[in-house]
């Protein structure tokens, strides 16, 4: 089974959350990642939803969604060539004497510093799905202290674009 | 004006003419400023289910929106059962719940309770009305989103300070929700494709469901069918969507459908779903349903189409505009075998019952068709009556049957027929059949029945038992029948008649035949005891498990 990424945008209105996730809940759809965010504009949300599943169970996750009527747009990102960002925190137990061995090993992930204890490093980095598990596996021998990751994140590539200037109105496609 | 009185202005603009409703603390200020409308009349009822019920019925009867009010906490907890209801049958309504003041939302406070999160599941949408200036517009996008596309409920929460805070008001004209735009217009393509399907198919079957009754598609059904001599079978909410007795006319299918619907289903080369679901209690077995068929479906709501079943073309839109389009591509063919071959499943499996053994529920459906020709408007409740309606009564005009299919929810009928009759003109015939089980989980509706002076005829099969449960139990239980059978009974006739009710027993073929006609004709309303037995079982019947083709036909 194929993982799909869904761009869907969204009313900036209270519970439209609720709403989707209430959805994919009662409807038995897993959720594998879930980043939502505001656009360039203040009224429109979009949420990036990563769900796993052959083509017609896509189908019916998209076209329930649809029926929600705060969701404006859906774009099955995955349908086309696309990019794809994860962002995770990661602090991890850092002697003295350590520290210059996992600094080159966040090098190589091009992650940050953006903290530092007296036996602490924290660090910042961003890129896909796979590089973040990477990054988390080669400083796990360290010891973790704590990690968080935020969902994913997706955009088409070249000049095409998921945007509400697109499509003035939703389109329903023939199913 | 204080945003209550702005609700009542609201309604009065979207031509609303009857409000259900049970009155408390929160929707003081709405039914205050209700006491002045001239335009609106409210109906209290005795239990806010029976409230959003009997607004349910109004609205499958007269095709406009239901609209009822609750007030917060258990007026509104009390309102579930009855949205869940709508929802499963896609009935347009607009329930109105208050809410304790916006500064006591989140702190537990007196009748607080989550109803927007609540009923997040069961309404096509709903509101938290935080904002009085939004008012206007979201009343207005309340009713649009009810009553268009697949209809369905929309809930409005207002708290209490919210409808007393003034605002300046306007009523917009247009509805502007961009994510919410119902497909109508088939597509061309898919349209000629059906019809050279239609073509070429020698065994067509129509399989219609309750959205030809939705989108007012009798008419073309009817021509459809006789243009291309198909058969038509209907769901149980699609009943009275096509002639009763027209020779093309299969009954229901499924479950409890009749073998030659389900056969016709089994052996067809071409099912056109039109406004049906597939659901589960007409599927049955999905492997052996319509095995040898190309399937059209043809739908409003784009979720339904492949839902269950693979579907060779696929159509959204308004089934009415559809057929319209349809209708003049369709070459006719000659299908008189297949015709025959229909007749010859009629005649080979009749729907019968045996008549030895007491006063059957059956006799006495089938003398109520007698009795009215299906010039009558038929509500029942929830069990084998609801099932011996739907098999041996012949409905002849659409929204001629009021009953709660995708819920099956004991207790609809008393209050639904209640807003059937509003939703009639004075002394239209409004025949509630419902179990002695059913009627007493909403009786207290009897109050609101008399104080609105209707005409409901009340016909109770009563057999001392949850009887479809029962029936269950015979089947696959081994007939163990664990708390199905009443131990007690209140004197049924002796309870309408406190009510100020008229009421009859029937306990012989003979009483029906004598006293049915008269019953139906009295004026006002009037209730009946039928004593039948408690064995009797709903057949045919699709065993669990089994394909549709596989009924049984006797216990
Ligand atoms: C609210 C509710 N509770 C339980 C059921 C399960 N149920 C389905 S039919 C039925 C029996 C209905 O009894 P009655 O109204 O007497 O009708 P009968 O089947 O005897 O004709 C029951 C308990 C239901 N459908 N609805
Ligand atoms: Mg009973």
């Amino acid at each position: 089974m194929e993982k799909h990424t869904l761009a869907v945008l969204v009313e900036n209105s209270p519970g439209v959350l609720t709403r989707v996730a209430g959805l994919f809940a009662r409807r038995g759809f897993n959720i594998d990642s879930l980043a939502v965010g505001r656009t360039d504009r203040d009224d429109v949300s979009r949420m990036t939803i990563v769900v796993e599943g052959d083509k017609p169970f896509i189908e019916q996750v998209t076209k329930q969604l649809h029926k929600l009527i705060d969701v404006i747009k859906i774009s099955n990102i995955t349908e086309d060539e696309y990019v794809d960002r994860e962002l995770v925190m990661i602090k991890v137990t850092a002697e003295p004497s350590q520290r210059v061995e996992i600094m080159h090993i966040a090098g190589i992930f091009r992650a940050r510093v953006v903290d530092l204890g007296s036996k602490t490093l924290t660090f910042e980095c961003t890129g896909t799905e796979g590089k973040i598990n990477a990054f988390e596996e080669s400083l796990r021998p360290y010891g973790i202290k704590e990690l968080v990751r935020t969902g994913k994140i997706a955009m088409l590539r070249g000049s095409k674009y998921v945007a509400l200037s697109l499509a003035p109105s939703r389109e329903v496609e023939n199913a | 004006m204080t945003v209550a009185e702005a609700l009542i202005e609201c309604l009065e603009r979207e031509n609303v003419e009857i409000v259900f409703g049970y009155p408390g603390g929160a929707v003081l200020p709405i039914y205050d400023a209700l006491y002045h409308s001239t335009k609106i009349k409210h109906v209290l009822v005795r239990h806010e289910q029976g409230g959003v019920h009997a607004a349910d019925g109004y609205a499958r009867v007269s095709g406009k929106v239901g609209v009822c009010i609750a007030t917060s906490g258990p007026g509104a907890t009390n309102l579930v059962t009855g949205i869940a209801n709508a929802y499963m049958d896609s009935v347009p309504l607009v329930l109105f719940t208050g809410q304790v003041p916006r500064i006591q939302i989140g702190t537990d406070a007196f009748q607080e309770v989550d109803i927007t999160g609540i009923t997040l599941p069961i309404t096509k949408h709903n509101y938290l009305l935080k904002d009085p200036s939004k008012l206007p517009v979201v009343v207005k996008n309340a009713f649009h989103v009810a009553a268009t596309g697949r209809p369905g409920p929309v809930l409005i929460d207002i708290p209490k300070d919210v409808a007393q805070a003034i605002i300046s008001f306007k009523y917009p004209s247009t509805v502007k929700l961009r994510g919410y735009k119902p497909t109508y217009k088939g597509h061309p393509s898919k349209i000629s494709e059906i019809a050279k399907l239609v073509g070429k198919a020698k065994r067509p079957v129509i399989y219609a469901g309750g959205g030809v009754l939705a989108s007012q598609a009798s008419e073309e059904l009817l021509k459809l069918a006789e243009a291309i001599s198909a058969p038509v079978t209907n769901t149980f909410m699609g009943l009275a969507g096509f002639p009763g007795d027209h020779p093309l006319f299969l009954g229901m299918l499924g479950l409890h459908g009749t073998r030659y619907a389900n056969l016709a289903i089994t052996e067809c080369d071409l099912l056109i779903g039109l406004g049906a679901r597939f659901d589960d209690r007409v599927v049955m077995n999905i492997n052996s349903f319509a095995p040898h068929a190309t399937v059209v479906h043809i739908d409003i709501d784009p979720a339904e189409i492949g839902k269950v079943i693979a579907t060779n073309v696929p159509l959204v839109g308004d089934v009415k505009m559809i057929l319209k389009e349809l209708l003049p591509l369709i070459e006719k063919v000659d299908r008189s075998e297949w015709l025959e071959r229909i007749q010859a499943l009629k005649a080979q499996y009749p729907l019968s019952y045996d008549r030895e053994s007491g006063l059957k529920p059956q006799f006495i459906i089938e003398q109520l068709w007698k009795c009215t020709k299906g010039d009558a408007t038929i509500v029942t409740d929830v069990g084998q009556h609801q099932m011996w309606v739907a098999q041996y009564y012949h409905f002849k005009k659409p929204r001629s049957l009021v009953s709660s299919g995708g819920l099956g929810c004991m207790g609809f009928g008393l209050p639904a027929s209640v807003g059937a009759a509003l939703a009639l003109p004075p002394g239209s015939k409004v025949i509630l059949v419902t179990g002695d089980g059913s009627i007493q989980m909403t009786i207290q509706e009897l109050a609101t029945m008399m104080e609105q002076c209707l005409n409901v005829k009340i016909i109770l099969l009563n057999n001392s038992a949850l009887g479809m449960v029962r029936q269950l139990q015979e089947y696959y239980c081994e007939g163990r029948h664990m708390a199905t059978h009443f131990q007690f009974h209140p004197d049924f006739e002796a309870l309408a008649k406190a009510y100020g009710i008229p009421a009859y027993t029937f306990k012989t073929e003979e009483d029906v035949i004598k006293g049915l006609p008269e019953f139906l004709d009295s004026p006002g309303p009037a209730f009946v005891n039928c004593i039948i037995p408690r064995e009797e079982n709903v057949l045919p019947m699709v065993p669990a498990g089994k394909g549709i083709g596989e009924s049984v036909e006797c216990g």
